[in-house]
């Protein structure tokens, strides 16, 4: 168990523990991946409100004359301009339109943002901006030690979120807080940022609080939220979350041998802009014609795919799999595969542990998403 | 704990005779460890197998485990209830939830078996 010493434990790795969560290295962290069970999590955060502790992620926060321009010119997106509080999703590429990750861009004020990263490529992350800095007008600040980091999905999340005693007068602003934007408020400890973001398809917030803080807010959420049918979530639970509505995953669906037009994310690539590290290689991919592009795979055969299963048609190899389970809402094994583009129709099969099991392409994603309108609208199924 | 009417492999399955022929299933502390199973694959009635040999699949939504055959023989009948409803394996796996039984060609690989004591023990009692 010399391995679990060197693992970073987050404010609530002892609560997790205490309560019965099954803990796993993830990242260079020590994670639950679950607690009750990954079916009844899945469910709990589709049909009520599920917590996670998501504290691993990095959050870099940038300041300065110079910030906006030079994030700007690191990433996908457009993120010039736009009003102190809107979020932005983007890619972060390499010169040959390689994504090293993906992240939220937060404006926080006139020269203040807030860059969030996957933890698997925090350290990548970190020195990429170090590496791509100014000598003036900008300054990098990683407080990913010193921030936990909560998320509360489901369509109940907006009423357990107002019960907290901390936000009693920020209600209104919380109940109208839009999608992909954020408020900030000062808790006990220090500054909160109240974020209408998630990865789950669902209604629901991220709460980014200084990490002595976190205990009394996860605790606070479960006790206020008990009649609501509360419930901490694992990771395994997120990535199945994630998973139905089809958001990408770093290492899964994103690599750095992966390109952001390729990995279905085009709408967060802005070639127009006049430039960022990357758009050269991405215009240049375009204009040849995308050579790989993810689609949704239902097995109609029996059998579950994994990440890595190839995919082939009429017997010949056209793609993997990056992702696959069995679906606990539609209830059938799905896969998302990288294949080349030029296929559409004919006899798909994946390789399932040496035998090649019966798959076809569905339409994307396999579940709509929530996150905005009435969190409990109707959902449009394949 | 665990009950002594069975024997018990490194692979936390559990093999129950009557009459010759061996039930097998996994035990309750290796449905906890796979979590929430979804799928099921079984072996064919009427293949014959050697100990040890993999002969079938047992998934949840993270992970794959293969099922090992403790003891030679040909496969006699399948649980067509857990290939259906797989939950089983967790609700029940030291009774509905078992998976196929054999017909055992060799009895005497039975003593290569852990008795419960020694399964209980190999679980850190």
């Amino acid at each position: 168990m010399s391995e679990s010493t060197n693992l970073k434990s987050t404010p609530l790795t002892d609560w997790h523990k205490q309560h019965g969560g099954k803990m796993v290295p993830f990242a260079g962290f020590e994670m639950p991946v679950q607690y009750e069970g990954v079916l009844a999590e899945h469910a709990c955060v589709r049909e009520k409100v599920g917590l996670f502790d998501i504290t691993h992620m990095g959050e870099i926060f940038v300041s300065g004359p110079g910030a906006e321009a030079w994030i700007d010119g690191l990433v996908t997106n457009r993120v010039t301009g736009i009003p102190t509080g809107k979020i932005v999703y983007n890619a972060m590429c390499r010169e040959d339109g390689g994504v090293l990750d993906d992240m939220l861009v937060y404006r926080l004020g006139e020269i203040e943002w807030l860059i969030v990263c996957n933890a698997s490529n925090h350290a990548k992350i970190s020195g990429w901006l170090e590496k791509n800095l100014p000598a003036d007008g900008v300054d990098l600040d990683d407080r990913s030690d010193k921030t936990a980091l909560i998320a509360v999905q489901g369509p109940d999340s907006r009423e357990l979120l107002c019960r907290l005693e901390a936000l009693a007068d920020k209600v209104p602003d919380v109940e109208s807080l839009k999608f992909y934007t954020a408020l900030t408020l000062e808790g006990p400890a220090g500054r909160w940022i109240v974020s209408r973001t998630g990865y789950t398809g669902e209604h629901g917030y991220e709460l980014y609080v200084p990490n002595e803080d976190a205990v009394a807010i996860w605790e606070e959420l479960l006790v206020r939220g008990e009649d609501l049918g509360v419930a901490p979530i694992g990771l395994a639970a997120r990535d199945t979350l994630r998973f139905e509505v089809c958001y990408c995953l770093y290492g899964h669906e994103l690599e750095e041998d992966i390109s952001p037009l390729e990995a279905g994310i085009g709408w967060a690539v802005k070639l127009k802009k006049e430039n960022f590290v990357g758009r050269e290689a991405l215009v240049r991919q375009k204009a040849d014609g995308v050579p790989r592009r993810i689609v949704c795979l239902e097995i109609t055969g029996r059998g579950i795919a994994r990440q890595g299963a190839r995919v082939l048609r009429e017997g010949r190899d056209v793609g993997l799999v990056t992702s696959g389970t069995f679906s606990p809402s539609l209830k059938k094994p799905l896969a998302m595969a990288l294949v080349d583009s030029a296929i559409s129709e004919g006899d798909l099969a994946v390789d399932i542990r040496g035998r090649q099991i019966e798959c076809r392409i569905i339409s994307f994603p396999f579940m709509s998403a929530r996150t905005k309108g009435d969190p409990r609208s109707e959902r449009t199924l394949p | 704990m665990v009950p002594d009417d069975r024997k018990y492999t490194q692979e936390h399955e559990w093999i129950l005779i009557e009459d010759g022929v061996g039930t097998i299933g996994v035990t309750d502390f290796a449905a906890g460890e796979l979590g929430d199973v979804v799928f099921v694959e079984l072996p064919e009635t009427g293949s014959e197998f050697n100990q040890g040999d993999t002969v079938g699949t047992i998934e949840s939504v993270k992970a794959v485990a293969d099922m090992f055959l403790p003891v030679s023989g040909e496969i006699v009948e399948v649980n067509e209830a857990v290939a259906d409803t797989p939950e089983l394996v967790n609700s029940d796996p030291m009774e509905e939830g078992w998976l196929f039984k054999v017909k055992l060609s060799d009895a005497s690989e039975l003593d290569q078996l852990m008795d419960a004591a020694a399964y209980g023990e190999l679980l850190g009692g």
